[in-house]
């Protein structure tokens, strides 16, 4: 059964002799690390499958693989024997929660249940990532993963790989990735902690992803105390591929060549799944570090380059990215999704550290690899891409038939002629274990519901309400995040239309005829606490809503389910709560989820997270030179534009960040969401983006209309005037300003076009009030209450995060003086270096206006800097 | 007759597509240069363009001097070519000892993506003919190493030699130097810039068009240039 096929160890492609071997840290001879040496190294004869017959009774470490008692007896009864060592890593790895998601399955059928067949689909729930049909020639592919608890050990480099491995995925489809999102959370923002984790994460999405070349056109920043044990480092990624050249996981073909392509094999990331991602933290949480991977983003970037050119030569059967769960997760899902067997010899996996086991090369998580399963007679073309690129590339098996009477093949690994793997590998990929597992709706509740924000003292005069508004823009979670996005491009590829901080990111991906998406991901745990059902859906109609007000058409959702430890039956309820509400929700919506991907045990010992479903809606827009930006533009007269409110504005304080940062309350219930109406805002959007009537639009979310008027108005230094229903009470304004209430946009209307625009959404069935206007003022005046400057309210919204994680001023301080003294002109240096514009006061009114420059519309306007103080 | 810009890719470029876009939305063929290939295949001129050239290991550009492409394109540029390095482009230059100087580490140790306003130095350049003397323009700047510094001698020499292409007005980057973001050799033919003109060429997906400037400049000089000088 080991007929060696003419594939052979030498067809080891070695990258060209080009200076980047010795310096890009691949560099080594292919076929150095023969695996003869690790045996001369005194390494014993594995486990074999022959051993495991003849010692029935050894005792194996199940338990501290993460398999339960009756899990290891079922691998026993499925192999008629106990499993080799091997054997017994790869079922741990693909029976963990993380691959084999047991605890979640039986609630995530409701995906497939509930959502009508779509046109669009070319590939949903099961593949690497859903893709959508958006012209007759192309598709794109999206989706979003959890990369919470590596950030959390090593924030660099697990972030770093969280972008790596989704961008994979996203390439198995056959797409070339053309943009990243990333939603984070973390703990408290003033938490020491924080000051560690936030910015490297930071740093390790910023390395890597401009590395690869791939714009970073959106995502979140969110900081609550519940997640300081537990950041939550979510990476989506989005790709475009023409329709034909949608790829398959299926290792089908009997006789063709199993090829690993990519980066060498080495000890990172063993136990990355099982042990880190499927147990709750606890105080050794610091030594797992060696379960993280680590990324080379420039390895990456050649394997897209590499893959791509594969495709489009027609030269790829079948193809599986490696990431969590590495080769036994590719392997594996290959084969089974074939119903063909497998043989692999893995004596030929190129290894970076020579004395590794055949248990640790199946069990590694190391990065940029993908698994290629091509026909013999391609084989030396495939080799040449991969040398063409200095890629390795190397043949390690071979495809074989299914068993006798149709029965699915087997995969049979040997290492130098020790057979230590002979498994069913659907057993692995498909047949894991199920968990129904008991749910119960949280003790502390109903209590938790009963405590409403609407109770809270309120300001009720206009200098407490200038006051709150001033503290407001500049909480954390509301503040400008420029530290945080001025670190990624956004710039590269050159087809970015908006990016953050707009609603949504939009794209072109047809030059030719301006066809393009729009992309927003959004979630709220404080909703999702006080109401996981509705949380969910609000976290959809958020994400729907940022789409829309760009003018685009939603069409599909990737979700990320980030949540505590499923063997508590409350976190359990959360989560089938959650699941319920979206399922249902996209039901509603009539778009369908097509893929993502399950977080849990994001927990600290008995502590969970909020409840955190972040749920990412992509929209389709005919025309992106159509999509209509946030920012108020620049006034065509001294009139200005109208501003419109669209929807409803109830007094709905509860779980919102005003109740939370002024008075530190999570209570009551969410705020109402109502799907209908976030589809006739939806059509209302579409409809005024293609009759060209709205010039702007921003979605009210978080903060409610004051942070979107704010947001609006500093975009590009353009103010605004607006009146607020006059009451009675003293405190509607303030209910006016800062309640959360759903299906809410501010839309600016040039003039001459409101009566179009107020009779669409009447057509629409959309509720449309004129609140104001735009100004040549450079501030923001809400009428009978206050008055303030953009200058105070840009300081307020941007020192936060500078103030919290280091300006350039203080790094400057830090590190620059003793270069400075050594340069003899520093003195020049010194004034430009404080280009803190961040935290310093803006110059004026003068420079503000001159940011208003209608012809730089398309792009964020540029902050206002210390003005060049030299000239030199 | 069409001119031909050539725009190399090495493992790690990223922004050639958008240097070979702006290359046509200028009016001039964009051929794709190979970095492993030392023929230049008789373009009129070339672009290194933004990345991580070789994965940015051992130092940014330092790898990239040493490909087959560049050995050409060197001697091609100290015969007067004109090449415009943009970013990983403009390192690969200054280790290549086409021009002074080196980009280092940026002062606040981030990456750094913002929009911003640079003024125009020389207009004397193959790639600047077409801005006016002391213009502000506004185009990207994205980096993580792009801190210019040289010794004293150098930053006075070039200044007085008005080699400074362009500086950084209304905020320094990344803390270069006299503010310099684009230098240019003692012939004028070869322009290193750290910002990114050429991701400022359409009003849908930059801030400004003034990166098509650097693009129309440098055709410009080479319809008005004899064959001989090339």
């Amino acid at each position: 059964m080991t007929t060696q096929p003419e594939t052979a160890a030498d067809d080891v492609v070695a990258p060209p002799a080009m200076p980047n071997q010795s310096a890009s840290g691949f560099g080594g001879k292919p076929t150095g690390f023969a695996a003869t040496d690790v045996l001369a190294e005194g390494f014993g004869t594995p486990d074999t499958v022959e051993r495991a017959r003849s010692t029935p009774d050894d005792l194996q470490p199940h338990a501290e693989l993460g398999l339960k008692d009756d899990e290891y007896e079922r691998i026993r009864q499925i192999l008629g024997r106990r499993p080799t060592a091997a054997e017994l890593a790869m079922y741990s790895i693909m029976w963990s929660e993380h691959c084999s998601y047991k605890s979640s399955k039986v609630h995530l059928r409701q995906f497939g249940e509930k959502v009508p067949q779509n046109t669009r689909m070319l590939a949903g729930i099961g593949e690497n990532a859903g893709v959508v049909q958006i012209s007759d020639e192309l598709a794109v592919t999206f989706k979003v993963e959890s990369h919470n608890h590596p950030s959390f050990v090593e924030p660099y480099q697990g972030a770093a790989t969280g972008v790596g491995g989704i961008v994979r995925d996203i390439l198995a489809m056959g797409a070339r990735p053309v943009a990243v999102m990333d939603p984070l959370r973390f703990g408290a923002a003033d938490h020491p902690d924080t000051a560690r984790v936030l910015p490297g994460v930071v740093a390790g999405i910023s390395g890597y992803g401009n590395c690869l070349g791939l714009p970073n056109i959106g995502g979140e920043v969110v900081f609550d105390p519940c997640y300081q044990g537990n950041p939550l480092v979510n990476a989506l990624s989005i790709g475009v591929l023409p329709v034909q050249r949608l790829q398959h996981k299926e290792a089908a073909g009997v006789g063709n060549v199993v090829v690993l392509l990519g980066a060498r094999t080495g000890r990172d990331g063993i136990g990355g799944v099982s042990v880190l991602a499927s147990a709750t933290f606890d105080d050794a949480a610091g030594q797992r570090r060696p379960s993280v991977q680590v990324g080379d983003p420039f390895m990456e970037k050649l394997l897209i380059e590499s893959c791509l050119e594969l495709y489009d030569a027609g030269l790829v059967a079948g193809i599986q990215d490696l990431g969590g769960a590495g080769l036994t997760c590719a392997l594996t899902e290959t084969a089974a999704a074939a119903g063909t067997g497998m043989r692999v010899w893995l004596e030929r996996v190129p290894l970076r550290e020579p004395s590794m086991s055949p248990t640790e090369i199946l069990a590694s998580e190391s990065q940029e690899r993908m698994l290629l399963i091509v026909t013999p007679e391609n084989l030396d073309a495939v080799l040449a891409t991969a040398e063409k690129w200095g890629v390795w590339a190397t043949a390690i098996g071979e495809v074989t038939p299914s068993e006798a009477g149709g029965q699915p093949g087997r995969l049979v690994i040997t290492w130098n002629d020790h057979v230590v793997v002979d498994v069913p590998p659907g057993s692995l990929a498909d047949d894991g274990p199920v968990y129904a597992r008991p749910l119960r709706e949280p003790g502390d509740l109903i209590l938790l519901q009963a405590d409403h924000a609407e109770t809270l003292p309120r300001p009720s005069t206009p200098d407490e309400l200038r006051e709150t508004l001033l503290r407001m823009v500049g909480a954390p979670n509301l503040c400008d995040k420029s530290w945080v996005t001025e670190q990624y491009d956004r710039y590269v590829l050159g087809n970015t239309v908006l990016a953050q901080p707009e609603d949504a990111g939009v794209l072109r991906i047809d030059e030719r005829t301006g066809l393009g998406v729009a992309l927003s991901v959004d979630g709220n745990g404080r909703y999702a606490r006080l109401d996981p059902y509705e949380g969910a859906k609000l976290a959809l109609a958020e994400a729907y809503r940022n789409v829309v007000v760009t003018g685009a058409e939603p069409a599909a959702v990737t979700d990320c389910l980030n949540f505590g430890s499923p063997e508590d039956p409350a976190v359990m309820w959360q989560f089938s709560e959650a699941v319920r509400g979206l399922a249902d929700g996209c039901q509603q919506l009539g778009i369908p989820v097509t893929g993502g991907n399950v977080s849990f045990y994001n927990q600290t010992g008995a502590a969970a997270i909020h409840p955190t479903p972040v749920v990412g809606v992509l929209g389709i827009l005919e025309d992106v030179a159509r999509r209509v930006p946030m920012g108020f533009p620049a006034p065509a007269d001294a009139d200005g534009d109208l501003l419109f409110l669209l929807g409803d504005t109830e007094c709905e304080l509860s779980g919102s960040e005003w109740a939370w940062v002024t008075h530190g309350h999570l209570g009551g219930r969410p705020p109402r969401v109502d799907l209908a109406k976030e589809q006739a805002l939806g059509v209302l959007m579409a409809r005024a983006a293609r009759a060209g009537l709205a010039v702007a639009a921003h979605d009210l979310s978080d903060g409610g209309l004051a942070q979107a008027l704010t947001e609006s108005a500093l975009r590009r230094g353009v103010g605004a005037r607006v009146s607020l229903p006059e009451s009675d009470d003293p405190t509607v304004p303030f209910v006016h300003l800062f309640s959360e209430s759903a299906g809410r946009a501010l839309v600016t209307v040039a003039r001459g076009h409101e009566q179009a625009f107020v009779e669409l959404a009447a057509e629409c069935g959309v509720n449309c009030a004129q609140i104001g206007t735009t100004t040549g003022e450079p501030e923001l005046e809400v009428r009978g209450q206050f008055t303030v400057s953009l200058e105070e309210l840009r300081a307020a919204h941007t020192a936060t995060l500078p103030g919290l994680f280091g300006g350039t001023a203080e790094l400057a301080n830090r590190h620059g003086a003793p270069e400075e003294a050594q340069r003899p002109e520093s003195t020049t240096l010194a004034p430009e270096t404080p280009a803190l514009p961040d935290t310093e006061p803006s110059p004026g009114p003068s420079v503000t206006l001159e940011l208003t420059d209608p012809a730089r519309k398309g792009g964020e306007e540029p902050r206002e800097g210390a003005a060049d103080p030299s000239g030199s | 007759m069409t001119m031909r810009i050539g725009v190399v890719t090495f493992p790690g470029s990223l922004d050639d597509g958008d240097a070979a876009r702006a290359v046509r939305l200028a009016g001039a063929e964009a051929v794709r240069l190979w970095h492993g290939d030392a023929d230049l295949h008789g373009v009129d001129a070339v672009v290194l363009p933004g990345g991580f050239s070789y994965g940015d290991a051992l130092r940014c550009g330092a790898i990239a001097r040493f490909a087959p492409v560049m050995e050409t394109v060197a001697d091609a540029a100290r015969g007067g070519l004109p090449v415009l390095g943009i970013c990983n482009g403009f390192q690969i230059l200054c280790e290549a000892h086409l021009l002074p100087g080196a980009l280092t580490r940026n002062q606040h140790l981030h990456f750094r993506n913002r929009d911003q306003h640079l003024r125009i130095g020389s207009t004397s350049t193959a790639w600047t003919g077409q801005f006016t003397a002391d213009q502000e323009i506004l185009i990207p700047v994205k980096n993580g190493e792009g801190c210019f510094v040289a010794d004293a001698r150098t930053l006075d020499e070039l200044a007085a030699e008005g080699r400074v292409v362009a500086r950084y007005v209304r905020g320094n980057p990344n803390g270069s130097q006299r503010d310099i973001a684009a230098i240019t050799n003692e012939a004028g033919n070869v322009v290193g810039i750290m910002p990114h003109p050429e991701h400022a060429v359409e009003a849908l997906t930059g801030p400004s068009l003034d990166g098509l400037g650097f693009f129309a400049s440098v055709l410009h000089t080479l319809a008005g240039a004899p064959a001989s000088s090339r």
